[in-house]
């Protein structure tokens, strides 16, 4: 096949930025839960609790803007779960991540469970359409591509632009690095470190709670239970792969959907010599890299995973 | 508030909290019990009941508890020496995988030496496979928690591709499954008309190494010195690079032999559904049991109670059987609620 010509397609690249969606949301959340000095492995169970409960909210008659706000609430108080175990009594992150994770899989679907009991075809719901923004979408191009796609995704680019500016030009955005930096001196500049953890661990994981809603709300239409599918460990592998910047997370975020839509055109076109299931790897060899290059320069925020408790050390 | 680290903790107090938070974790989630529209007291007792009220209940709960022994012991060696391997689920398979290529015809030898020689060979490729993520661990800086977990998809990719294509079954009538193993790698079943395989045994067997191992060698101290200070065990001139290794070789030896054992004691060929996740419940084992591998012994055993139990609860009072992995993960926090409060008390002012 040939993949030049794949390039030029603009269906290519409309695939790439709607995969990226979830994506873009869940590194950003991530981003923010670690520069603060969090690390939240609770993301994959945060991401498939957005996921059913957005599309609950929906299913059960609300809006779709209200799904999504219901969403970021179920992910913020995940959230505060997280916080209250890792920041205020200072338990493993890694551990307690993982159990966030479990719990918010395993309720999403026991809840599924709930409001629909024994169905084999899921019911679906009305997602956002496409937006056809008047001027920018008759855009050669660059139109289609970013302005055709749903108000979900262009949200996830303004965030992006929003996350960067907060952290890298706000004193808010110092404040955060400040906790995940050395919270000692945070502290002894009277800022309150327990606390700047906790919102940046509710406001992250409300973001990643979005990323999951976008699954159920916009790229699909109904709810399969495991579809978020490893999506949020990528995020986790992302971040790393920013070295800890919005603006490259989002770039890592693009060119991850791109080796997915490039695996799903391969996969679909050639009946290859290469299993299909290989490509399906790629992804995950693809982070694993991504990891390994990135790891031995990365400039990791240095109170990551390191509790802070007062009067201590 | 303020946290006080306790100075003395009462032996009671130990093993009691764990006890205590799994009490507080069933009373959380009869709140969902009830939201279904069941009596939480009469839910529980179905549970216990389906899980250990004849003894073809207790044997199937005692072969759902074996691979969770396994799984459970090489997570409690690995986070022992701080070496975070979630990927109990991929070496399970790669156990799993080593167990059928050998087992379904390749080697033929009598029992006695067959079953040995496919949990010895099962367990070294799953130790090698750990290898992999450890290596880059420490020559690369690359976090062992992603690697390890995003290692689980490529295995459960490598088993699609298996099952559907080169392993399969021309037997199985379509079904994706590779060919079963020979006879003689059979394990041979403890209670008649029963589950129940030589693999439990083999199971606790571990645990009982695993601990003298931790408590009475050299190897077992260092293995805990390097968790507790990576800083003093390179002072103190501990073979640290050394003991990482053997950690990680015998993790991912343990929890391969889980995908052995599960392989050749319960099903006899390998599936993509061999495993529902002990490697990840494996975790919350090492969890609930503090680490300590006699301890997963009871906590393998409390999950797998969860676990049977709730498949027939749920039949019997019509509620979905996801109540059981609700239940789990609810455990995991309260059990570290529980530690942490042996260890801090907390004062508010």
């Amino acid at each position: 096949m040939d993949i030049l010509s794949l390039f030029l397609e603009t269906g290519f690249w409309l695939a790439t930025v709607r995969m990226a969606t979830p994506l873009i949301f869940g590194t950003m959340g991530e981003l923010i839960c670690e520069r603060a000095g969090v690390l939240n492995l609770g993301i994959e169970g945060i991401m498939a609790a957005g996921c059913m409960s957005g599309w609950t909210w929906v299913f059960l008659g609300g809006t779709l803007w209200g799904g999504v706000l219901f969403a970021a609430c179920v992910g913020a108080a995940l959230g505060l779960l997280h916080a209250v175990f890792t920041v205020h009594l200072g338990l493993s992150q890694h551990v307690t991540g993982l159990g966030i994770t479990m719990l918010g899989a395993s309720l999403s679907s026991f809840v599924f469970r709930m409001v629909l009991p024994q169905v084999t075809t899921p019911p679906k719901i009305i997602p956002f359409a496409p937006l056809d923004i008047p001027v920018l979408s008759s855009l050669p191009f660059l139109g289609p591509v970013l302005f055709s796609q749903t108000a979900l995704t262009l949200l996830a680019f303004i965030l992006v632009g929003v996350t960067a500016y907060v952290l890298l030009r706000t004193p808010l955005g110092l404040a955060l690095r400040m906790v995940g930096e050395n919270p000692l001196a945070a502290e002894a500049q009277g800022l309150s470190v327990l606390a700047l953890r906790t919102g940046a661990v509710m406001v992250g994981s409300a973001f990643m709670a979005v990323g999951g809603a976008f699954l159920t709300l916009a790229a699909f239409d109904a709810y399969y239970i495991g579809m978020v599918n490893g999506r949020g460990w990528i995020c986790i592998a992302l971040v790393v792969f920013s070295s800890w910047k919005p603006g490259k997370a989002l770039l890592g975020a693009l060119l991850f959907a791109a080796f997915d839509a490039i695996q799903m055109r391969v996969q679909q076109q050639s009946i290859s010599a290469i299993p299909y299931q290989f490509y399906l790897m790629l992804p995950y060899l693809c982070s694993i890299l991504a990891l390994i290059t990135m790891s031995s320069k990365a400039a990791y925020p240095k109170a990551l995973l390191v509790p802070f408790r007062k009067g201590e050390r | 508030m303020r946290l006080e680290p306790r100075d003395s903790v009462a032996l009671t107090w130990q093993i009691g909290a764990p006890l205590l938070a799994v009490i507080a974790s069933m009373a959380i989630c009869s709140g969902l019990i009830l939201w279904a529209g069941a009596s939480p007291l009469s839910a529980w007792g179905l549970l216990l009941k389906g899980a250990l009220g004849s003894t073809f209940a207790l044997t199937e709960t005692l072969t759902r508890a074996t691979p969770l022994i396994f799984t459970g012991l090489a997570a409690a060696v690995a986070f022992r020496a701080k070496l975070w391997n979630i990927g109990g689920e991929g070496q399970f398979y790669v156990g799993a995988c080593m167990a059928t290529w050998l087992g379904t015809g390749m080697v033929t030898l009598p029992a006695w030496l067959m079953i040995p020689f496919l949990f010895l060979s099962g367990a070294l490729a799953g130790g090698l496979f750990l290898l992999i993520p450890t290596w880059l661990k420490t020559q690369l800086k690359a976090d062992e928690v992603v690697t390890t977990l995003l290692l689980n998809f490529v295995v459960l990719l490598v088993v699609n591709w298996l099952v559907f294509g080169p392993w399969k079954d021309p037997m199985a009538m379509g079904w994706p499954q590779a060919a079963p193993v020979i006879d003689q790698a059979m394990l041979p079943v403890l209670v008649p008309k029963s589950s129940l395989h030589l693999g439990f045994i083999l199971a606790l067997a571990c645990a009982l190494a695993v601990w003298w191992m931790m408590r009475f060698t050299v190897w077992g101290f260092e293995i805990r010195a390097v968790g507790a200070s990576l800083k003093a065990s390179t002072f103190a001139g501990m073979p640290v690079g050394a003991t990482i290794i053997r950690t990680a070789l015998l993790s991912g030896g343990l929890a391969a032999m889980a995908g052995v054992s599960e392989l050749c004691g319960v099903k006899g060929y390998l599936t993509l559904d061999l495993s529902p996740g002990f490697g990840y419940s494996g975790i919350v084992v090492a969890m609930l049991a503090a680490l300590h591998p006699l301890g997963v012994v009871l906590s393998a055993t409390f999950i797998a109670v969860i676990y049977i139990g709730a498949d027939s609860m749920s039949r019997a009072i019509n509620i979905s059987n996801y109540i059981a992995d609700v239940t789990t993960a609810v455990s995991l926090l309260t059990v570290l609620l529980a530690m942490f409060l042996t260890r801090y008390r907390i004062r508010w002012k």
